[in-house]
């Protein structure tokens, strides 16, 4: 019998809102499939969100299955897991692909660990690829590629499961494209009723709080990103004036988060957020790959630094060597004038 | 009612103070450049067993695999106040993934036995994978809470704990015996005290025996030292897989379901870079240049 080739993803929802990662996993998906000759088959699960599977096959699904039950109206590991891992049982998929959210993070460990497959934590690319395992003398044909940083990014390491199916990986919010929605697409929706067991309930969700993302840095145009080189409150205040004046968002690297002057939702980087803005201004950013791995992609940067050797002159197309300080100032001053 | 914890704890190169030394010219990673720390969540996770084990009573015992090298972090665990150590040490570990890491730890975990709770870092910064602590829950068939921030209460067969989350929270009660992943912004450790730093002062794994012996003959023997260091509950207990009941066809590299394939180190691309006097002219002539270049509107 030939394997199945099948892309499964598991589109996450919160509150019947599809997380943007999942139209981004729904669109990198189809071209594995496409690559493959296989299918791309959804996993939605959730309690009255079964509308969402017509969305998710706009967005190139084939089959969706949904499983629809009060238990799963919050996210709780247990639940989740017995109803991802008898599917998965069932039907053997070729590859299984989560976000990397802190739902994903939670759900696909135990779901690899209860089917007894490997798994790559927090892929920045998936490509398909032969890998010869030297041991065997044996190529193995067509296998995802799992490609992510590792040390703190100071590496890309590329993964494989040549075995154990399926292939399962977790991937980064942000770093993919979601195509837009064709509503000439067509798929089939599976119903799938769920076998819970009494011990899949020995967690109890008290309250539960989200917030609206307040920052948006995905999405923005222009980003003012300050680091280790923000010293006060009034330096960090320079840093969103000079945001508010040309329409952009606020960053900071880790530097600047650990040392208090900016929310984690700022952050760039290797613990933070992608981000490839038009123009990005590094404000006291060394630069170190922690930081840059994340916005290297950036149409234009321009660092401001004292020191001129700092690693983020390397990828500056504009490099000011001097103090964020007197440096913020004269652009605020120069582009309010701009604008007169 | 008591609670008998188990944290488990990686020692991993420190990944966050990447300097030059680490780095080559060529952006090669030289990793015995890199310090060997105590993985920083796995001292939430540390601190948060403490004090159930203050405010309710119990027991801690710190496990980890790793290098014998690793005993390092033990020595740290018994300063903080951990009541055993146990320090999984075999060549047959090596090279696991978080499949086979999360294996051997269950296997461990089996033999110590008695716990109510198991506590982990999320996440490990060498890897940043967070799976090991969900592996290991699965593997002992017990339910998991990620993320946890804080315990609120502890009943007999429950608890409530805070789970946080970049954009968000949740209040989760959970049926005991249950692991719990500790994140960051959860306690920091306590300082190690003085009194246990002095307690503890030979504690040490077999192989390092020698080096103590040496440096305070008055124990004579191995023996003694041994038990010595068992009288004090300073002893770092190695064990190996033929300690464990394990299939070795499930451990280190060749029980690893996922294999590094390559690995690239990252080396910036420069870019043509134009430097820009910091003076207000130089500041207006950049901004002229974006504005015409479309860059700022």
């Amino acid at each position: 019998m030939s394997e199945n080739r099948n892309v499964w993803i598991f589109v996450e929802q919160e509150n019947g809102e599809i997380a943007d990662v999942g139209l981004e996993l729904l669109a990198k998906g189809r071209e594995l499939a496409d690559t493959l000759e296989s299918e791309v088959w959804a996993l939605l699960l959730g309690y009255q969100v079964e509308e969402l599977a017509k969305t998710i096959i706009h967005h190139g699904a084939d089959r969706v299955l949904v499983t629809d039950h009060s238990e799963l109206e919050l996210y709780r590991t247990l639940p989740y897991s017995r109803v991802i891992v008898d599917q998965v049982q069932a039907h053997q998929p070729y590859i299984f692909l989560l976000g990397a959210t802190p739902v994903g993070r939670d759900l696909a460990p135990r779901v690899a660990s209860a089917t007894s497959v490997g798994l790559t934590a927090d892929c920045t690319d998936l490509q398909i690829g032969d890998y010869l395992l030297k041991k065997e003398k044996r190529e193995y044909k067509n296998l995802l590629y799992q490609i992510r940083p590792a040390f703190g990014g100071n590496i890309i390491a590329t993964i494989v499961n040549p075995k154990t199916r399926p292939q399962m990986a977790t991937v980064r919010e942000g770093v993919m494209q979601p195509n837009p929605p064709d509503a000439s697409l067509s798929g089939e929706v599976d119903i799938v009723e769920p076998s819970f067991q009494p011990s899949d309930f020995a967690l109890e969700v008290l309250s539960r709080e989200i917030r609206q993302p307040t920052v948006h840095l995905k999405d923005a145009p222009v980003i003012v990103a300050g680091g280790g080189g923000v010293n006060s409150e009034d330096e960090s205040h320079l840093i969103e004036e000079l945001a508010h004046i040309l329409g952009g968002e606020v960053g900071a690297s880790r530097a600047a988060v650990d040392a208090g002057f900016f929310s984690h939702e700022h952050q760039i980087g290797q613990t933070g957020a992608t981000v490839r803005p038009r123009l990005y201004i590094a404000a006291g950013i060394s630069g170190a790959i922690q930081h840059s791995s994340g916005m290297d992609e950036s149409n234009k940067i321009i660092s401001i630094n004292t020191d001129p050797d700092a690693p983020i002159s390397k990828i500056a197309h504009y490099k000011i060597v001097g103090d964020l300080s007197e440096v913020l100032p004269m652009l605020i001053k120069a582009l309010r004038e701009k604008s007169i | 009612m008591t609670y008998n914890s188990i944290v488990l704890v990686k020692q991993v190169p420190d990944t966050r103070n990447v300097t030059g030394d680490v780095m080559s010219k060529k952006g090669t990673m030289n990793r015995s450049a890199m310090p060997a720390i105590f993985n920083p969540e796995d001292l939430n996770a540390l601190e948060m067993a403490l004090q159930v084990r203050e405010r309710y009573g119990g027991t801690i015992t710190v496990l980890t695999m790793g290098p014998l090298k690793a005993a390092d972090i033990l020595r740290d665990a018994l300063f903080y106040g951990a009541d055993n150590v146990i320090l999984l040490s075999d060549r047959k570990f090596a090279g696991a993934d978080t499949q086979a890491t999360a294996y051997t730890l269950k296997s461990a975990i089996q033999k110590i036995g008695d716990y109510d709770l198991i506590f982990c870092g999320r996440q490990a910064i060498d890897g940043d994978t967070a799976q090991v602590g969900p592996q290991v829950a699965e593997k002992l068939n017990l339910p998991q809470i990620t993320y946890t921030e804080s315990i609120v209460s502890m009943e007999i067969e429950e608890m409530v704990a805070k789970r946080a989350f970049d954009l968000g929270s949740e209040m989760i009660k959970c049926k005991l015996p249950c692991l719990l992943t500790v994140v960051g912004s959860a306690d920091r450790i306590r300082p190690a005290s003085a009194r246990k730093r002095i307690q503890n002062k030979f504690a040490a794994i077999p192989t390092e025996y020698p080096a103590v012996l040496e440096k305070w003959p008055e124990f004579e023997t191995e023996k003694n030292l041994e038990e010595f260091l068992s009288e004090r509950n300073s002893k770092i207990t190695v064990w190996t897989a033929a300690d464990l009941e394990i299939d070795e066809a499930q451990l280190g590299l060749s029980g690893s379901p996922t294999q590094v394939y390559k690995v690239n180190y990252v080396v910036l691309e420069s870019t043509e870079s134009k430097e820009i006097p910091p003076t207000e002219e130089g500041i207006r002539e950049l901004i002229q240049e974006l504005i015409q270049e479309y860059i700022v509107g």
